[in-house]
């Protein structure tokens, strides 16, 4: 079980690859989209929890796999670190395909966080639950 | 922003440094006058004068006497004792209790006096006191939770209106713990001096700035802690008037008549005294100075930083404090933000708290959830500057300008 926290109380709050993603968040999307710039879009959590995500998703339409992932968060540190967490994920290494990307679990992502206090957890869940909002959206688009 | 090596503390409502004065009063306590007071020696007679001493003291402070401050652990201690304390002396037998209807119909005196089983506070109480209210209301008591407006401030009328004849406590806090609010506690005590039931106030909060005096007040209960007015933690005490009799909740040696057995905290004893001597010698000058800053802060927030919201009365409230919505934004992120920059304060967000559900003070105001999740409280020291202020709003504002570029929540 990672160290979620140093016990001197001096260190920070949570491990430092949630300081780092917090501080330094990564693939967010500053502004609006632009016309035509993604090809999905979800969403999961809402006021009364106090985080709100939304994702947008650029796919490769033949091999399905991710070109773009941006992301856009109210939350708390945990949750900005879990989908800056998870956007990394999915789009190091050339980007996984949808499917592969939807196999990820909320405790990967807590794991490549070096993990999150239980009262966190949720956050991480949040992060996996727009993606595949986003994913839901894209695949019924593209039925039409 | 530059990361700067000095601490901006702000937090002065969660706790405060001890004053030196105050240190140095407590010094003696540890390795030279160390005695048990209730040692029949020479140790122990000094030390039971040193803290009868302090108990003199502090009684003068609030215009009670000395037999009517009960020392203990702190606010929640405090609190518990004065609401448990006045159920329990009334012989309320918890395991055998029958409620029944006060509004039988009946005018008979008998049934009246079985049903006295009804306690007013307010929605926005410190958790002491409202988990100590849910805990009766589990075992056949009524409890009133009056609202508080929008600008946080209990309406006396609305206390009048609760009132039945069964009612045996009215608890309100003398300054709210968040928003700063400060309760009409003398109107109130006017009023619930027609009627029976015993007046509680929590003013741990307040003691630093407000006159605590129990006459003016007319409140019959009263708590105070050391933690917030340059004292120190782990101590309290509870004013209970001459008369009203109260059941312990600890059981033990009998120190403190009975009501709080166990070894006196000497030293803490003595540091509360001193604290609240300073308090009472300094709060008036301290409170114009303070305020000033206050005010200051505040209208730069507001200005400055779009969709900012004050939270509570803009000037029934503590001297110190400023609590605020910041929309678009979440409250962690911003403290854990403002804690690289070196600003430590506090928030009313979900996330920091133990149920998942954020500031309950904030939604007594009736504010939305997503305003107690992005709200803020700074309250100001002793130690705090002018340049403290600019340095924290210039920040702030950097930083919340960083987290609505990636906040989900546009506004």
């Amino acid at each position: 079980m990672a160290d979620i926290r140093n016990n001197s109380g001096e260190e920070w709050l949570y491990s430092d690859k949630v300081k780092e993603h917090f501080l330094n968040p990564k693939n967010f999307l500053a502004g609006e989209p632009k016309e035509g710039e993604f090809d999905a879009e979800g969403e999961a959590g809402n006021f009364a929890c106090g985080d709100i995500m939304k994702v947008w998703i650029k796919v490769e339409p033949k091999t399905e796999k991710i070109k773009d992932f941006k992301w856009r968060t109210w939350g708390c540190a945990s949750a900005i670190a879990a989908t800056s967490m998870f956007s990394v994920m999915v789009t190091e290494n050339k980007g996984m395909t949808l499917d592969d990307a939807l196999k990820i679990t909320p405790e990967n992502i807590l794991e490549r966080l070096s993990g999150l206090p239980p009262n966190k957890v949720h956050c991480s869940v949040l992060a996996d639950q727009a993606f595949k909002d986003a994913v839901k959206n894209y695949r019924s688009h593209e039925k039409k | 922003m530059d990361k700067q090596k000095k601490r901006i503390y702000m937090d002065h409502a969660a706790t405060t440094y001890l004053d030196e004065r105050v240190k140095e009063a407590m010094e003696p306590y540890w390795t030279e006058k160390f005695g048990n007071p209730s040692s029949l020696y020479k140790e122990g007679r000094n030390a039971r004068k040193a803290i009868e001493t302090a108990r003199a003291d502090i009684a003068k402070i609030i215009g009670a006497r000395a037999e009517e401050i009960i020392f203990t652990n702190g606010g929640t201690e405090s609190d518990n004792l004065a609401i448990f304390g006045v159920v329990g002396a009334l012989g309320f037998d918890y395991s055998n209790f029958s409620r029944l209807n006060p509004r039988a119909g009946s005018d008979d005196d008998s049934k009246s006096e079985q049903s006295k089983s009804h306690i007013i506070t307010t929605k926005f109480e410190h958790h002491a006191v409202l988990k100590s209210c849910e805990c009766l209301e589990k075992r056949g008591f009524d409890v009133t939770y009056l609202d508080v407006g929008e600008d946080g401030i209990v309406n006396p009328k609305d206390v009048e209106k609760a009132l039945r004849p069964e009612t045996i406590l009215v608890s309100i806090m003398y300054a709210n713990n968040e928003i700063g609010a400060i309760q009409p506690i003398a109107e109130i005590g006017k009023i619930l001096k027609k009627h029976k039931t015993f007046f509680h106030s929590d003013a741990c909060q307040a003691a630093g700035y407000l006159d605590l005096n129990v006459e003016k007040l007319g409140v019959d209960l009263l708590t105070v802690n050391g933690s917030k007015m340059y004292g120190p933690k782990g101590i309290g005490f509870l004013y209970a008037k001459r008369g009203i009799k109260l059941s312990p909740i600890m059981y033990g040696g009998g120190q403190e008549k009975h009501l709080r057995p166990g070894t006196e905290n000497v030293p803490a004893i003595i540091g509360l005294a001193e604290a609240l001597k300073i308090a009472r010698e300094e709060r008036e000058e301290e409170s114009k100075r303070i305020a000033g800053l206050r005010d200051y802060f505040i209208e730069r927030l507001l200005k400055e930083i779009p969709k900012t919201f004050l939270n509570g009365h803009s000037e029934k409230r503590l001297p110190n404090n400023i609590n605020i919505s910041i929309l678009g934004v979440e409250g962690e992120a911003v403290v854990l933000y403002l804690d690289e920059y070196g600003i430590a304060c506090s928030t009313g967000s979900a996330c920091t708290s133990e149920n998942f559900e954020p500031s309950h003070v904030i939604l007594a105001l009736g504010k939305p959830r997503a305003y107690a999740h992005g709200s803020l409280r700074f309250s100001l020291g002793k130690r705090n500057t002018k340049e403290d202020i600019d340095y924290t709003v210039d920040t702030l504002k950097s930083v919340i300008e960083k987290l609505r570029n990636i906040s989900a929540v546009n506004v």
